[in-house]
């Protein structure tokens, strides 16, 4: 019998790349997330895995590109500045259609910062930090147990996809305790060998890694071919959780650490007779809009709740397409709104649309 | 992404029909290794890359090591290395070379890896990532391709520029109170224990060529011993942006280029490192 166990986040995610099979892990030291390589570090050699604390966040994501490319499971992580630094790494990842996974402990900037929780990675996330036309797919945890859940599930879709998946969590989720449970995890089969680096038997041609196309008609024969991929995730991998929508009258739209907020502030209204539901987007990229524009039918109101100045809330209203008013409540800085605080920006909001 | 789906030109070669002997009457003395793709080359008449290229393509055919080696080749006039050598190869972002390579050995001990970079991206943009991976004595060998300037962008003043040498972005010549002293980074690399063989050659006569495929030869086959990283920095003839022709190219790494980086061994291993051999 599988048992619960009480962990740090960033610890959970560790322990869950150890499990998920990751062949190899290159991180360098910030807060709020350097458990993980720690953790790794004490870990990871009993396994006989490879784990290297880097020089950079920029030589860490290299190091991730060549193992990637040479067919292993491989992973970094980091925070907010280190995740800036990553970004041309994971273009030419993206561009060389490599399987890794990326991990951002999200904390509050821009700039340096602060070391305490934010969400104001979300556009960097979603669309695309570095440099060219490419996506991540991007899964927001809300609990130790899906910092966990997901480091399975990333590493599966960046096989299957041949691309880089980003786990966006923040400074909270990483640093909290919860149980968590490590469940029976099997491995699907992917063979690698037609792309990877391993060196070449005279039985194949040379296989190589690259994102570079000079001649234009390739570059956009690629560039087609990259779409043609994303648009295969739009399809398949849109992930979500709904909460009281059936009969709500109002809904929050919120992720991670924000969703577990407006879980608490679904309730207080529901108490004072405000009928609230919560949609709490998994995966940021691709991005629920069809169940958002759906519900929008039903719903008088939405409204976009995030530790930033309203970044996912451009995608709530891409999806609502101006059907019902959509609203936006934020804290910055690693300030977290309260509960209350929340119900109390919902309740005026009722007032000045006139909605209730 | 495989070959298959990469097309260049390929040059055909009519069968020899010289003097009125077929090719099989011949003795042969010399043949290209069978490790280099047959194909024409982008590179410019007089350039060192073809060359080291292929110099590199003969030790992999002569240690019949082509299945266990894996290049990598970031950004510069060579980051088309793989269109050329017909092994697996990896690209990389410019200046990340010898961090990708620190992937690729780590998890594969017993392959053979190689950087293929040049001054820019080794001395410039990649000097963190170069002297982190030798300090670590990492097991791979550094192909240093020294040529005074950034080729690919058409001549722009590198870190190992010449002091007082004119390239686009030093009209005037290099000013060396303004810009520093060229860098001596196999010197500079020399000094960390984790280098295990350091040597500066070229390929700029038959006798260079052939010191410089000696280098070659031995630094692979360092490698078997997991004693650290093995630099082999060559000076590049590079005429199209030194605006020489080919020869003067050859002459001018004889009379001004040795003067700030002169050719020989600067770090040899311990005779009881290569009681193997």
């Amino acid at each position: 019998m599988t048992e619960y166990k009480l962990m740090k986040g960033n610890e959970a995610l560790a322990e869950a790349a150890i499990l998920a099979g990751c062949d190899a892990y290159f991180g360098y030291p910030i807060t709020p997330q350097s458990e993980v390589l720690e953790y790794l570090a004490r870990e990871m050699p009993k396994h006989n895995r490879i784990v290297m604390q880097a020089e950079s966040e920029v030589a860490s994501i290299n190091m991730v590109y060549g193992a990637a490319g040479a067919g292993f499971r491989a992973m970094t992580s980091s925070s907010s500045p280190g995740i800036s630094l990553m970004q041309e790494g994971i273009s030419y990842i993206a561009g060389a259609e490599l399987p890794c996974l990326l991990v951002n402990v999200n904390r509050a900037g821009p700039g340096l910062g602060t070391i305490q929780p934010g969400q104001g990675d979300y556009f960097q996330s979603t669309k695309g930090g570095g440099h060219g036309d490419y996506r991540m797919i991007v899964l927001a945890p809300a609990s130790v147990q899906e910092m966990a859940d997901f480091v399975f599930l990333g590493f599966d879709l960046a096989d299957q996809y041949r691309n880089p998946v980003l786990i966006l969590s923040d400074g909270a989720i990483g640093q909290m305790m919860e149980k968590v449970k490590f469940k029976p995890y099997t491995r699907p089969q992917t063979d690698k060998s037609s792309w990877a680096t391993t060196g070449k038997p005279k039985t194949r041609g040379r296989n190589y890694i690259t994102s570079l196309h000079i001649q234009p008609e390739k570059m956009e024969e690629h560039n087609k071919h990259l779409e043609e991929k994303f648009r295969k995730i739009r399809e398949n991998e849109v992930r979500f959780e709904e909460i009281n929508t059936s009969d709500a009258d109002y809904l929050f739209v919120a992720y991670g650490l924000s969703a577990r907020i407006c879980q608490k502030a679904m309730d207080i209204a529901r108490q004072k007779g405000i009928k609230a539901g919560l949609l709490r987007p998994i995966t940021l990229y691709p991005y629920p809009y069809q169940r958002l524009n759906e519900l929008a039918s039903q719903v008088k109101m939405l409204l976009s709740v995030e530790l930033n100045s309203g970044q996912m809330v451009e995608d709530v209203r891409l999806a609502v397409n101006g059907k019902r008013p959509v609203e936006f409540y934020g804290r910055m800085g690693g300030m977290m709104p309260t509960p209350e605080e929340i119900v109390h920006h919902l309740e005026t909001l009722i007032q000045y649309h006139h909605v209730n | 992404m495989s070959t298959d789906l990469h097309e260049l030109p390929v040059t055909n070669v009519e069968p020899a029909l010289v003097c009125g002997k077929q090719e099989d009457e011949y003795e042969v003395v010399y043949h290209k290794p069978a490790t280099m793709v047959d194909t024409a080359m982008h590179y410019c008449p007089g350039c060192a890359h073809s060359l080291v290229h292929k110099l590199i393509m003969e030790v992999v055919e002569e240690l019949d090591i082509q299945d266990k080696t894996v290049g990598v080749a970031p950004v510069g006039c060579s980051v088309f290395a793989y269109d050329y050598m017909d092994i697996d190869m990896s690209e990389a972002a410019h200046g990340r070379a010898c961090a990708v390579a620190t992937g690729i050995k780590r998890l594969m001990p017993e392959k053979y890896v190689f950087t293929y970079q040049g001054d820019g991206d080794l001395a410039a943009i990649g000097i963190a990532e170069t002297l982190h991976a030798i300090n670590r004595g990492e097991n791979i060998l550094i192909v240093f391709m020294n040529n005074a300037v950034y080729g690919m962008t058409s001549g722009q003043m590198a870190p190992t520029t010449l002091p007082g040498m004119h390239t686009t972005t030093s009209p005037d010549g290099r000013d060396v109170s303004f810009y520093g002293a060229p860098i001596k980074v196999s010197e500079l690399m020399a000094n960390l224990p984790g280098a295990f063989f350091v040597t500066r050659q070229a390929v700029n006569n038959p006798n260079a060529v052939r010191r410089t495929k000696k280098a070659l030869l031995n630094a692979f086959k360092y490698q078997q011993l997991h004693k650290g990283t093995c630099i082999v920095e060559i000076i590049g003839n590079c005429p199209s942006n030194w605006k020489m022709t080919p020869v003067e190219a050859a002459k001018f790494i004889d009379e001004e280029m040795v003067k700030t980086f002169p050719l020989g061994d600067i770090k040899i291993p311990a005779a009881e490192d290569l009681k193997i051999f």
